[in-house]
């Protein structure tokens, strides 16, 4: 087959779209792993809870859709708050490997919680809109089609990503969180309540989460208690790209996962049945290259 | 006196003990629990119109898959040696009713199974019938609908390499069509659970195909024809009976309108007195329509007990002789003859979604299809 | 032979007679489904302790375990079933020549399941090896998603997605149970071994193994391929317990790998009699728990049945035990001889106290 222009372009487009949304999850997943060294394997399964509290909020409670958006921000970051307290806090101490298991434990238990209370099915998530056409309109330039929510989604991540490194860099907290990822026990010397520092982390992120997971809905309106388990691989794919850790190389690897996916299968069409391999290896391949991620700090074990 | 109330405890203990229970293995959670709850229902309204055979009350066991192999097997296992039930009706998908049918056949249980498509179910097995017609009549139906009724040349298909029956039905369909019909396909794949389409879709708009068919379930079906609309794609959209759910409008809304889809069963469909009787009770029961599965639910509950009667016997190997047996059994979704492989031999209905409801658009006869 | 390790010898031989005498009174006894959970228990015994001798022993966090088990499950399948089933089932594309006419009984089969898998686990761990913690568990991961898609594409030898069937049906309480204490003694020696020694040793610090002159790569890479064959012995056994495999994520994907995990984290990181525990109460739990999902009375109260009701109740094992209980039911240490004679002095002194049995 020939690649021709409009292909080239559109799905190139499609790419960023993608990139986008894996770097919106990446971020969050990047912030605690910064300040804990903790990879949150449940982050996928917080992003579909607020998926699930934005539909709620919409259907059971009939906020507006903006209102809604905001009550799942608010309920995600309690969720992410406690299970820090719950989960992961009486770990601090332990080795690392414990932390990473109970984090598989709460991604389960967070899956069979949804399944027994929300129940298994598939469920429409464009219920939450007036207009439910919105999120399938395009612009029509030439004969390329690009959809509009290309630019929300993009939009969206931009400006999340502003508020994000304005806390980060511009405020106190965004100071302390970055003071405990050098180095939590002077941190606490200095007299920074560490605890809560870490518990308004947990909160920012899973915050985050649950934006990505409404802008994840908006595109893919389907979802069910499993949805959060890819998104939360590739974003964690997206995030060592990056060089984990790094909020900068998170957006970076995000949009680079996003655009290389789909740059493979339109070069290379024949190996489309083997696209999940691509990432997979793409990891691998990038950790053993360069183990510190694209734009991350290289770090020595001390002993 | 003595005698007395110990005929009267026996006659009591047979009316308390006297019954005959059947299996019920289904996926009710996981990732096709929608297919196993719409069975439920059918199968629960079959149990409440008719809950006696051979004057014996008929208890209903029900199990969950989980919709995964190993819960199949145990799952059947369950059923045959504890539940010690006559016959299992399920699972729906293909792998999982395999991997029961292993079990029920060194047990010597029957089992119905009640949409699983694949030919492998029941090759070789003494033990496994079904209520649903396969994957080559249904593949071959729908290459007949594409060339015949759509007059499609250029077919893109969306395979999902993760589900065997998509597999198969995209290999009946282009033998069909590219000797019938000397149309072109373009093979493109997906697997399940997967969202983004657009490379995909992007291929099938340069290929210039007038039609798309989608080959795996509802929910990829929606996300993929909503993705194909918003990208200019302006042809027919087909699909197998795996897009037959409510949830296909529910997610797809506006761009799944006018798609066509093979499968079992539509009520619109129903002309028989038997067929409108189900859709009545059905709506009075549940308040809604009933779904495919629940049709074949309800078709696999009656055919068990048409068998019992039959064979006027509670024993499993007498049953199942008769279910092997059956011929011109008037179900809900037809009239259905088990051939001697143990599948049913039944009408392809094409649907159409209209304003969001699925409508009938044409039916093709096994005949039509040699 | 010392006085104790003579004594343990003796145990050991009469726990195993007693356990041959236990299998052949169930063998008799229990009915086909009872036996059936029993096999599972075993095969999941396997899976368990070949995942332990990584996670736990080794300290080395790797998720790839399905992978392992796909490849013993596919290869030792391919050998056993007969050729015509072969060529019956494949009906889109007819299996490849080799595949089609290979034939092998059922051990060596299974044995040949093994060496596949550890051939796999020495080629992957070349490059998942020298990554550290959490890369590592990610990396294996992939790897194993990466086999499954492999299994999925190739049509002529593993028949996609249709998966086989027509597996022999050979896998029984025997089978199972005798293959688990082979993997049990064989890890228990190994690690009572100076290469056992050396994996503790990097378990607890790799950097000062290191430096007392282990090879820690070359250690763990073994101990990887050893847990690889174990976990594709057990795939040989769980293809014939089912009888029909396929590649989706359902059947071989993470979720069986976390499986494993659950069963290996309940009975205690680092404990192989622990991971035994572990799987058998997994096993049992799944089964038993299914009275959940069916209506059901509590406390005189009836309740409906509640779907995923199951996976539910061990997730909340599974959080709890790493949170609260942190080490499992037997944390590291094994069920040893001594511990038990210790238990029940005990439990005979305090017995003694309290005045009983006088």
């Amino acid at each position: 087959m020939t690649i021709n222009f409009t292909i080239f372009i559109q799905n190139l487009l499609n790419g960023l779209m993608v990139g986008g949304l894996y770097a919106l999850i990446a971020v969050g997943y990047t912030m605690v792993y910064g300040i804990l060294g903790l990879i949150n394997f449940a982050f996928g399964d917080i992003m579909a809870m607020g998926i699930y509290f934005a539909y709620y909020g919409a259907t059971l409670i009939r906020l507006n859709f903006p209102f809604a958006i905001v009550f799942s921000l608010i309920t995600t970051a309690v969720l992410g708050i406690l299970i820090d307290r719950l989960a992961y806090k009486p770990l601090r101490n332990a080795p690392r490997i414990s932390a990473l298991i109970t984090a598989i434990g709460v991604s389960f238990f967070i899956e069979s919680f949804a399944v027994v209370f929300f129940g298994p099915n598939y469920k429409p998530f464009l219920d939450v809109l007036e207009d439910k056409t919105i999120a399938f309109q395009s612009f029509i330039i030439g004969n390329v089609y690009i959809p509009k929510i290309i630019f929300i989604i993009l939009g969206v991540t931009a400006a999340a990503l502003v508020v994000l490194f304005l806390i980060v860099y511009r405020t106190k907290i965004g100071m302390a969180m970055r003071a405990i990822s050098a180095d939590i026990p002077t941190t606490s010397l200095m007299g920074i309540n560490v605890d809560m520092v870490i518990g308004v982390t947990f909160a920012i992120s899973s915050a985050l989460a649950a934006l990505a997971g409404v802008m994840w809905a908006l595109r893919y309106p389907s979802f069910y208690p499993y949805t959060g388990f890819v998104p939360g691989l590739k974003a964690f794919i997206a995030a060592v790209l990056g060089g984990i850790g790094s909020i900068g190389g998170a957006v970076l690897g995000g949009i680079l996962l996003g655009v290389i996916e789909m740059m493979l299968i339109t070069f290379f069409p024949t190996l489309m049945q083997y696209k999940d391999a691509f990432s997979f290896i793409i990891l691998i391949i990038i950790l053993l290259v360069k183990p510190a991620g694209l734009l991350g700090k290289r770090t020595v074990e001390k002993v | 006196m003595k005698r007395i109330l110990v005929t009267l405890l026996v006659i009591l203990s047979i009316s308390i003990f006297a019954e005959i229970r059947i299996g019920v293995l289904l996926p009710l959670t996981g990732g096709i629990s929608a297919f196993g709850d719409w069975t439920k229902k059918g199968i629960d309204l079959a149990h409440k119109q008719k809950n006696t055979v051979l004057g014996e009350k008929v208890t209903l066991v029900y199990v969950d898959t989980r919709s995964e192999k190993t819960e199949a097997a145990n799952g059947m296992a369950r059923l045959t040696d504890k539940e010690k039930v006559v016959t299992v009706i399920g699972e729906i998908a293909s792998s999982n009713s395999m991997a029961a049918a292993e079990i029920a056949e060194s047990r010597k249980v029957p089992q119905v199974a009640v949409t699983s498509t694949s030919p492998l179910v029941t090759q070789g097995k003494k033990f496994i019938s079904r209520v649903c017609f396969i994957d080559p009549l249904q593949g071959t139906a729908l290459a007949e609908f594409a060339g015949k009724n759509l007059k499609a040349k250029k077919v893109t298909i969306f395979v999902d390499i993760e589900q065997d029956y998509s597999i198969s039905l995209t290999n009946y369909f282009v033998e069909r069509f590219e000797k019938k019909y000397k149309g072109q396909v373009l093979k493109v794949q997906y697997k399940s659970g997967d969202q983004e389409f657009s490379a995909q879709i992007a291929q099938a708009l340069s290929f210039g195909s007038d039609a798309i068919m989608m080959t795996g379930y509802y929910n990829e079906i929606a996300l993929a024809a909503q993705q194909a609309r918003s990208m200019g794609f302006k042809g027919y959209i087909i699909a197998g009976d795996g897009a037959d759910a409510p949830e296909l409008v529910k997610i797809g809304g506006k761009a799944v309108e006018g798609l066509y889809f093979t499968t079992h069963y539509i009520p619109d469909a129903a002309t028989s007195k038997l067929g409108k009787d189900f859709v009545d009770a059905f709506k009075k029961e549940y308040g809604t329509l009933p779904a495919m599965n629940a049709a074949l639910g309800y078709d696999a509950y009656m055919l068990i007990l048409n068998a019992i009667e039959r064979a006027k016997s509670k024993d499993p190997v007498k049953i199942n002789d008769a279910i092997r047996a059956t011929k011109g059994f008037q179900g809900v979704s037809g009239t259905i003859n088990i051939d001697k492989n143990g599948d049913a031999i039944k009408t392809v209905i094409v649907a159409q979604v209209k304003d969001g409801k699925f409508v009938f658009a044409s039916s093709i006869e096994p005949e039509d299809l040699q | 032979m010392t006085k104790k390790a003579k004594r343990d010898t003796t145990l050991t031989v009469l726990l195993i007679i007693g356990m041959i005498i236990f299998l052949q009174v169930a063998n008799t006894t229990f009915d086909s489904y009872e036996k059936q959970v029993l096999s599972l228990m075993a095969i999941y015994g396997i899976m368990a302790v070949s995942l332990n001798l990584v996670n736990g022993i080794t300290g080395i966090f790797s998720l790839g375990h399905a992978g392992f088990i796909l490849l013993g499950a596919y290869t030792s399948a391919l050998l056993t079933i007969p050729s015509e089933q072969k060529i019956a089932m494949f009906i889109i594309q007819p299996p490849s020549p080799l595949i089609a006419n290979l034939h092998a009984d059922f051990l060596t089969a299974t044995i040949m399941g093994g060496l596949v898998a550890a051939f796999g686990a020495f080629i992957i761990g070349f490059p998942v090896l020298r990554l550290s913690g959490d890369y590592l568990a990610i990396a294996s991961l992939g790897f194993s998603e990466v086999l499954r898609i492999f299994a999925l594409n190739l049509q002529s030898v593993t028949n996609g997605s249709l998966g086989l069937k027509g597996i022999p049906n050979y896998t029984n309480v025997w089978w199972s149970w005798g293959w688990l204490v082979v993997t049990v003694i064989f890890v228990v020696s190994l690690v009572k071994s100076s290469y056992g020694r050396a994996l503790l040793a990097i378990r607890d610090n790799s950097i000062a193994a290191e430096a007392m002159g282990i090879n820690v790569f070359k250690h763990t890479l073994l101990s990887f391929v050893i847990s690889a064959f174990f976990a594709g012995v057990s795939g040989a056994l769980y293809a014939h317990w089912l009888t029909t495999i396929d590649p989706r994520i359902t059947t071989f994907g993470p979720t069986l790998t976390y499986y494993v995990l659950i069963m290996v984290v309940l009975g205690g990181l680092g404990s192989i009699t622990g991971s035994v525990v572990g799987a058998v109460l997994f096993a049992f739990l799944m089964e038993w728990l299914r009275v959940f999902e069916q209506p059901f009375t509590l406390f005189g109260r009836s309740f409906p049945a509640i779907q995923g009701m199951r996976m539910l109740v061990l997730s909340v094992l599974f959080v709890v035990t790493m949170i609260v209980w942190k080490r499992g039911i037997f944390g590291r240490s094994e069920l040893t001889w001594d511990a038990i004679i210790n238990f029940f002095k005990k439990f005979g002194k305090k017995a003694d106290e309290r005045g009983v049995g006088k």
